[in-house]
């Protein structure tokens, strides 16, 4: 990609962000799109969030009890080092990427299948403005979901990790629960809940741009769908460096 | 009527449509033909805002669509029905929410006005008892129908057909285009229609343009297309052995 294509494509990507934000036609259409797209990328997306929370808490669990065989360490620092991993990366950036490869697939896929079966086209003629209309509640959908995704995978996370350090024996229950509470600081939920609403912004966002601008047949559907996940997988990683350095 | 002058379109270096200039008929069928790669479908989509022309202007009814903002062209799409090619039924929605959309979106009718109208629209397309079900449920024919249905239910008027018939077995683009002809008529509509399909030319023309490499090469109605002496035109219209004995036997 040339220099200029790069500019090409970030200056399409905000005009069309700029038809997205725009006021909705019609109000009740929109909050009735909402909460369908609440139950295709939040409701739909529980099940994998919590069930790779789990196990990865229960991972993260057992790898930081093996980094700690040293007796001077007190058990209930696996407690408090798998709660600060979930907290600060793992509920917000894992799970964005997760959801960059589930959700974005998803709407790059619908919207670009809807674009070469030129149901973009039909709703163009019939006078509305299809940015908006088709992007904006998936766009509102992820901001609203998107957070309660980040808690459920902290409880699920923290669950798991619990679970794996009591079943294996690595540290009981006592000290694991010490752990997660040991010099526990609010402001990492927020700072969490903070990354993972930019980043459903972004996936949302971007997915949708490569669905809208899919042209060709269902090849290039395809291929759409590919460039939105990678597209935001990127995004997401220097989003979530540059939130890092500003939050923290 | 719908009125384009000296229009022009082209895609990078490609000039798809070269000043082209034309009428389309108040309350008339209006053909436009050409073979594929000719421009037809650009100069559609041009006509409705889906493409943006380089030169010329566009005038629906003295008003000048092309240089309209957002807003003024948002009130004339109002008054436009448009027939895709695949049918572009939202797969999603049922077939009776296909065409309450538009109702829901651009009318203050209620909800229970939108279904009756959405009804009438079913059945004025001979759609019958099918309204729960989704488009991939049905034919290609019925979804062409289905469109058809969608795209009056606004009491448009103008309306747009990219290629009505493309996909369907000769009685059922018999079935369309008489639905065509008799909706145009009934509702007093515009109609612009693309087409290969030389049998619909035939039966319901009233004026017919003919494109040709991004230009109008031709424009009469059907009576005049039989004694046309333009030999690009003779080679689409009578371009098999069938044709030429007919035309022959016409003659």
């Amino acid at each position: 990609m040339s220099f200029y294509n790069f500019f090409y494509y970030i200056g399409r990507y905000f005009i069309l962000m700029r038809r997205v934000v725009s006021k909705p036609d019609d109000s009740k259409q929109y909050f009735a799109n909402v909460s369908r797209e609440i139950v295709v990328i939040g409701y739909n997306s529980i099940s994998i969030v919590a069930i790779i929370s789990f196990f990865m808490g229960a991972v993260l669990t057992l790898q930081t009890a093996y980094n700690m065989t040293n007796p001077l360490y007190p058990d209930y620092l696996i407690g408090l080092g798998t709660r600060d991993s979930i907290f600060l990366e793992f509920s917000s950036t894992i799970v964005g990427l997760i959801l960059a490869g589930k959700v974005g697939s998803n709407i790059a896929s619908e919207i670009g299948t809807m674009r070469v079966t030129q149901q973009i086209d039909a709703l163009e003629i019939m006078g509305v403005n299809s940015a908006n209309f088709l992007i904006l509640p998936k766009i509102t959908a992820a901001i609203c979901t998107f957070p309660v995704l980040c808690i459920v995978s902290m409880i699920v996370g923290i669950s798991g990790g619990w679970a794996a350090g009591e079943l294996s024996g690595e540290v009981p229950t006592s000290q694991f629960v010490y752990g997660i509470q040991y010099m526990f600081i609010p402001y990492y939920i927020l700072y969490s809940l903070i990354k993972i609403t930019v980043f459903g912004v972004i996936i949302t966002s971007i997915s949708s741009y490569f669905g809208y601008f899919t042209d060709g047949g269902a090849l290039e559907v395809g291929r759409s769908s590919t460039k939105a996940v990678v597209n935001s997988t990127l995004v997401i990683l220097i989003f979530n460096l540059i939130l890092t350095s500003v939050l923290l | 009527m719908i009125e384009v002058q000296h229009i022009s379109k082209s895609f990078k270096d490609v000039k798809v449509l070269d000043d082209i200039c034309a009428i389309f008929q108040e309350g008339k069928v209006n053909f436009t033909i050409g073979k594929s790669g000719s421009g037809k479908t650009v100069l559609l989509k041009s006509i409705v805002g889906l493409h943006e022309i380089d030169e010329g202007k566009i005038l629906f009814h003295n008003r000048d669509f092309t240089h309209m903002d957002l807003k003024q062209r948002k009130e004339i799409r109002k008054e436009i029905g448009m027939v895709f090619q695949g049918g572009a039924l939202f797969d999603s929605a049922t077939l009776e929410e296909n065409v309450m959309f538009p109702l829901k979106m651009f009318s203050s009718m209620t909800y229970d006005e939108c279904r009756e109208r959405a009804n009438f629209c079913l059945q004025r397309v001979q759609v019958i008892n099918k309204n729960h079900l989704y488009p991939a449920e049905i034919s290609g024919g019925m979804q062409k129908r289905v469109a058809i249905a969608r795209a009056i239910a606004l009491n448009p008027k103008y309306l747009f057909c990219d290629e009505p018939n493309s996909g369907l077995d000769p009685i059922t683009s018999i079935v369309i285009d008489n639905l065509i002809k008799e909706i145009i008529l009934e509702f007093n509509i515009t109609a612009v229609i693309n087409t290969h399909d030389m049998n619909s030319v035939m039966e319901i023309a009233d004026n017919i343009i003919f494109i040709n490499q991004g230009k109008k090469w031709w424009q009469g109605n059907k009576e005049e297309i039989w004694r046309t002496d333009n030999a690009e035109l003779n080679d689409l219209i009578f371009a098999s052995e069938l044709t030429k004995k007919l035309k022959k036997f016409y003659i």
